[in-house]
């Protein structure tokens, strides 16, 4: 019975496809798939009219973090406030559905935004968008890139969904920015394929305490690694756990070799300045903006503080009458569980 | 040595100083609009173009960048750059320095998915130079005295007119420094 039915099946397949294709195409998976990516390569490369079209190279991944340098990217968690961000310089917005801030006090599991307030967002503005996926959340991360967002952040500020492993973001066409405290954290999401790095601070806290030791801690490191033999880099390689050509490449390099940003509990004007001090090539403004008294006013100030950050006067101008930033928490009163920063590895 | 500055309010601008100095001129980070008169031409780097804006209002920067134009010094502009350079933009009233006569679409590839590198060739430049496009704009419209120097798949990504250069992709963010070079001879032949 059950033998009839595969040969009516067999039967009605050899009228539809040559037996030799189907044959052929079952009996070899491997070149099966080989097949349909180049028969999807061909597509995408006649869409273009040009076969010398790459796109989502290192080049083009890294290349649109290093355009964004000297530049402040504001969470933003509706078209209206995106557009006050864009309006008041911001280099990109992140489009959330809360505020780190908000995220702390409301608990419970925080996961990649309503693609529909990504969408407001992104209809609202031309500045590039960014929006969080959650660590190790390959679905979320094929989502936000199937929608278009510029850049996605596997971000520690969601609850992660793996507590083991990262994204493989060499995978994606979209580019990815991730977290780091020090090197060795850098290094493994560069050697994943993030193309730009944020040092984590402590998200929602206003607190500019972790962001500082985190900039520091890597940048410190970095000064290391470059004066250090070379005799002593597998050694650094292993206590970092670090990919060892990596370490090479940077201290060949002199820096990291992609853009890395402040982020984390920048609540003042001074304090996206005093990021920038510390070696950082721009700054992510989470909850400082729009927890703020006049977020319009504030934006602007952040922005301007970031550009001329070594020009204390202006700074002094531009931190006048802000109104009062948002309320801030002493890290200290967070319980260990609380500490987003200890997410990922 | 001739000065070259390069606009330093956002985006690519230690990149651009690397290629300046590795073809033997000197490069000046501006920050302010008085530096303007210290320098031979002045390059404007990617980066967000609404962002560079406000701070070139917010410091005072527009008529000493017009006046520069106007009074003959070579200006360059990449990506964003193209678009602070361009007298019309696609869908917006009103131009930025507006120096240059073309006009410009914005983000006119698509968004940074669609972002590419290709081979181009650039006329009097280079065969095969490898251009990278991050939501780049485009030339739509070249006014008759400027010289297209090249297009990708029609479309006009780099142009010249007389001393204003122009392209929608980023030369600095590779180490090829040909355009660079071709920049710093046109700077040479407006100081003779």
């Amino acid at each position: 019975m059950t033998g009839a039915l595969f040969y009516c099946l067999f039967s009605l397949g050899k009228k539809l496809i040559p037996i030799d294709l189907v044959d052929f195409l079952s009996k070899n998976d491997e070149l099966r798939k080989k097949t349909k990516d180049r028969f999807l390569l061909q597509a995408k490369n006649s869409r273009r009219g040009d076969r010398n079209v790459k796109t989502g190279t290192d080049h083009v991944k890294r290349g649109m973090a290093e355009m964004q340098k000297g530049g402040v990217i504001m969470d933003v968690v509706n078209a209206e406030q995106a557009r006050i961000a864009e309006e008041a310089g911001a280099v990109a917005v992140m489009a959330l559905e809360r505020v780190p801030s908000d995220i702390r006090a409301a608990g419970g599991v925080a996961r990649m935004a309503d693609p529909r307030i990504v969408e407001q967002v992104m209809n609202a503005v031309s500045i590039p968008v960014m929006a969080k996926a959650r660590i190790g959340h390959i679905v979320e991360a094929r989502v936000l890139e199937a929608m278009g967002v510029d850049y996605i952040d596997e971000s520690e500020v969601l609850t992660p969904a793996d507590e083991e492993f990262h994204l493989n973001k060499r995978d994606y066409t979209v580019p990815f920015v991730c977290g780091c405290r020090d090197l060795g954290e850098a290094a493994r999401r560069i050697g994943e394929g993030a193309s730009m790095l944020r040092t984590k601070g402590e998200p929602g806290t206003g607190n500019i305490v972790e962001a500082v030791r985190h900039i520091r801690k890597v940048n410190a490191q970095v000064r290391k690694l470059v004066h250090m033999s070379e005799d002593e880099v597998m050694t650094e390689a292993k206590l970092l756990g670090a990919p060892y050509e990596l370490l090479l490449e940077i201290k060949r390099l002199g820096r990291l070799p992609v853009v890395n940003f402040a982020a984390g509990g920048v609540a003042t004007p001074a304090d996206a300045a005093l990021m920038m001090e510390l070696g950082a090539d721009g700054v992510f403004v989470g909850s400082g903006i729009f927890k703020s008294e006049n977020p319009a006013k504030f934006a602007r100030a952040i922005v301007e503080a970031t550009t001329h950050y070594q020009d204390y006067k202006l700074i002094a101008e531009l931190s006048k009458e802000l109104g009062t930033p948002m309320k801030g928490i002493e890290i200290s009163a967070l319980a260990p569980e609380a500490r987003m920063q200890e997410r990922g590895w | 040595m001739v000065k070259v500055g390069v606009l330093a309010l956002q985006g690519a601008v230690r990149e651009h100083i690397q290629a300046i100095e590795a073809c033997g001129a000197e490069a000046v980070i501006i920050k302010k609009n008085e530096q303007l008169e210290e320098i031979d031409g002045l390059v404007i780097p990617g980066g967000e173009s609404t962002a560079i804006r406000r701070l070139i209002d917010k410091y005072n920067f527009m008529e000493g960048l017009k006046s520069f134009a106007q009074n003959g010094k070579p200006m360059f502009g990449t990506c964003a750059g193209l678009i602070l350079l361009a007298k019309n933009l696609v869908g917006d009233d009103e131009p930025h320095i507006g120096v240059m006569d073309v006009t410009v679409e914005r983000n006119s590839f698509g968004r940074q998915r669609e972002s590419f590198e290709a081979n181009l060739d650039i006329a009097g430049i280079a065969d095969d130079f490898n251009a990278v496009f991050i939501r780049a704009p485009h030339i739509v419209q070249a006014g008759e005295n400027v010289e297209v120097l090249a297009k990708h798949n029609e479309r006009i990504v780099m142009a010249r007119e007389g001393n204003l250069l122009g392209c929608s992709f980023h030369p600095e963010l590779t180490d090829d420094y040909r355009i660079t070079a071709y920049f710093i001879n046109m700077i040479k032949e407006s100081i003779v």
